[in-house]
């Protein structure tokens, strides 16, 4: 009886998890839906402004998203990949025991300090190299996101490049191919739906992370025309405005209906990186 | 000769992203503690900020980072320990545990703003907890769920099944095999994952925002009813929202070394734990 008793206890925690992700999607649609009850949804997609109180359109809040973490995917993803493929098949064992810590110390590093940074030493940075007076803008989130993105994707490529089972790398060598040669053209085509997975989790992170992308880009809500602009994506726009609205507002459910559309970017990101990781799990067995 | 050139370039590149990676946490914690060891005294730890913020020190955020820690620990660890025993132990492999943990998987895919409109829609406006550190401290148990649960799970999975088998059939049940031989083996394990959660919450800014976390408040928080400073959004603030932002620098570069500190000891203490128990198996 007792037994059964903490089963049931048990499974109802379990059962939390579900709740817990349904209630979020719940809350979110809820909102959204007010929100779309006031707004027309196609003004709020097609628009060109976000200007709470005249004019909410997502557009240029997605495009700031998008450009920020895409611009850290084009630095994240060869640095971190060749990391990987640096710690899994060049570096000795020796070498391995002391870059794996400097990778988990780089993760633990809380975001607020890596968006300070932005401010006082890759915004100063950038704005001389550039010659602009500001250096709070896309190209600096998109370096401060690489950075943070760094870890998740090379600890995620690794163990993609280590389940390359040997006897492809040693058939690979047996022909007379070098050990180069083996790993550009084997061992790496053979793990890319690891890697796949490895750079969707990144870009998952990279597109819900808010700090950094408070401090560092400059929050100006306006359609960027490149990396050098100034941005403010949707996580930003969030943080900035939700302290300052009253409740049940049409600015108050405009902000949950970007986090309705964030939330569901990220979670088919998720699902794309998890089919993709299936599908190595596949390959091994 | 062009072929081995070609070769030294691979080497070249894959060593030097690694360089680079490395030089990255180097160029940040060079920067931080550089600029922001000489800040760091006694006073800074132990004093209230004064004269608005330019003086002084950041004792109620270190208090306040320390308790809101402490709610998410009280919260989360339970719910998110027995739903690992749940799944490793008693579930088997069906519909309903699949789903379990693909939301688990997406729970931890969940960008932590979204967890803190969440926390303002449940705790602080349907719950009615208000902004305090009650409602920061439930929000971010919400957030570690999916981490503690990950983690405990791989804990018990590394306990071997002849352990399970030999107490039931000595005849003790299920539930006390699971409190008096699977926990505590798995324990150290558990608190390794716990701390390393822990040390991701106490970093985090963006859910506490809208739930409870105060620029300044009169002294030290003591009733979890209250408003609260934390590290993260002490430094935030005083980084961005600062009327004397350049005055205030030295204290934002001393608060960073704090905050780093502080994550840095836990991950220290869950690697010290991880290496005893792995020698040990």
């Amino acid at each position: 009886m007792i037994d059964w008793t903490f089963k049931q206890v048990f499974k109802g925690a379990g059962f939390l998890t579900i709740a817990l992700l349904g209630s979020i999607f719940f809350m979110l649609m809820y909102n959204a839906f007010s929100f779309f009850s006031r707004i027309n949804p196609i003004d709020f997609f097609t628009g060109i402004q976000w200007d709470p109180d005249t004019s909410y359109s997502i557009f240029p809040l997605l495009v700031s998203t998008f450009l920020v973490a895409i611009g850290s995917m084009v630095i994240a993803v060869p640095l971190g990949i060749l990391t990987a493929a640096f710690l899994s098949e060049v570096a000795p064992e020796k070498l391995q025991m002391i870059l794996k810590p400097v990778i988990e110390m780089l993760a633990a590093i809380p975001s607020v300090a890596i968006g300070f940074l932005g401010i006082v030493l890759l915004g100063p940075f950038i704005s001389k190299l550039f010659g602009i007076q500001n250096g709070l803008n896309a190209l600096n989130g998109s370096i401060l996101l690489a950075i943070m993105a760094l870890p998740t994707i090379i600890t995620i490529s690794e163990d993609a490049i280590n389940s390359v089972p040997n006897s492809h790398r040693e058939a690979s060598l047996a022909l007379g191919a070098n050990k180069w040669e083996t790993l550009f053209k084997i061992t790496i085509p053979a793990a890319l739906p690891g890697l796949i997975a490895a750079v969707m989790l990144g870009l998952g992170r990279a597109l819900g992370e808010t700090m950094t992308v408070l401090m560092a880009t400059g929050n100006a809500a306006a359609i960027p025309k490149g990396f050098l602009d100034s941005v403010r994506t949707i996580t930003a726009t969030i943080a900035i405005e939700m302290g300052e609205v009253p409740y049940q507002t049409t600015h108050y459910f405009a902000l949950f209906a970007i986090a309705a559309i964030l939330f569901l970017i990220s979670l088919s990101i998720n699902f794309l990186g998890e089919y993709f990781a299936n599908r190595l799990r596949k390959f091994d067995a | 000769m062009k072929k081995k050139l070609l070769h030294a370039f691979d080497w070249l590149l894959l060593l030097g992203s690694t360089l680079l990676v490395c030089t990255f946490l180097g160029i940040i914690l060079w920067d931080i503690f550089s600029k922001g060891l000489p800040a760091i005294s006694w006073d800074f730890l132990l004093q209230y900020p004064t004269d608005g913020m330019t003086q002084g020190g950041i004792l109620p955020a270190v208090v306040g980072t320390v308790l809101l820690t402490f709610i998410t620990t009280l919260f989360a660890v339970p719910f998110g320990v027995a739903c690992a025993v749940y799944l490793n132990e008693y579930a088997k492999h069906s519909l309903f545990t699949n789903i379990i943990r693909a939301s688990i998987r997406n729970l931890a895919g969940v960008p932590s703003i979204i967890y803190g409109l969440f926390g303002l829609a449940l705790f602080v406006q349907a719950m009615k907890l208000g902004t305090s550190v009650l409602s920061a401290g439930l929000t971010l148990g919400l957030l570690s769920l999916p981490y503690i649960i990950i983690t405990t799970e791989e804990a018990l999975k590394r306990i071997p099944n002849s352990m399970r088998e030999a107490t039931l059939a000595l005849g003790v049940t299920q539930f006390e095999t699971i409190k008096d031989v699977i926990l505590p083996k798995a324990l150290p394990g558990i608190l390794t994952g716990v701390i390393l959660t822990l040390s991701r919450a106490a970093g985090e800014t963006a859910p506490i925002l809208f739930t409870g976390v105060a620029f300044y408040i009169n002294g030290v928080s003591t009733s979890i009813n209250q408003e609260f400073m934390a590290l993260p959004y002490h430094l935030y603030m005083l980084s961005t929202q600062h009327y004397a932002i350049e005055q205030v620098r030295p204290l934002a570069y001393g608060t960073a070394v704090v905050l780093i500190t502080l994550v840095f000891l836990l991950n220290i203490v869950a690697f010290i734990i991880r290496s005893k128990y792995r020698t040990q198996d």
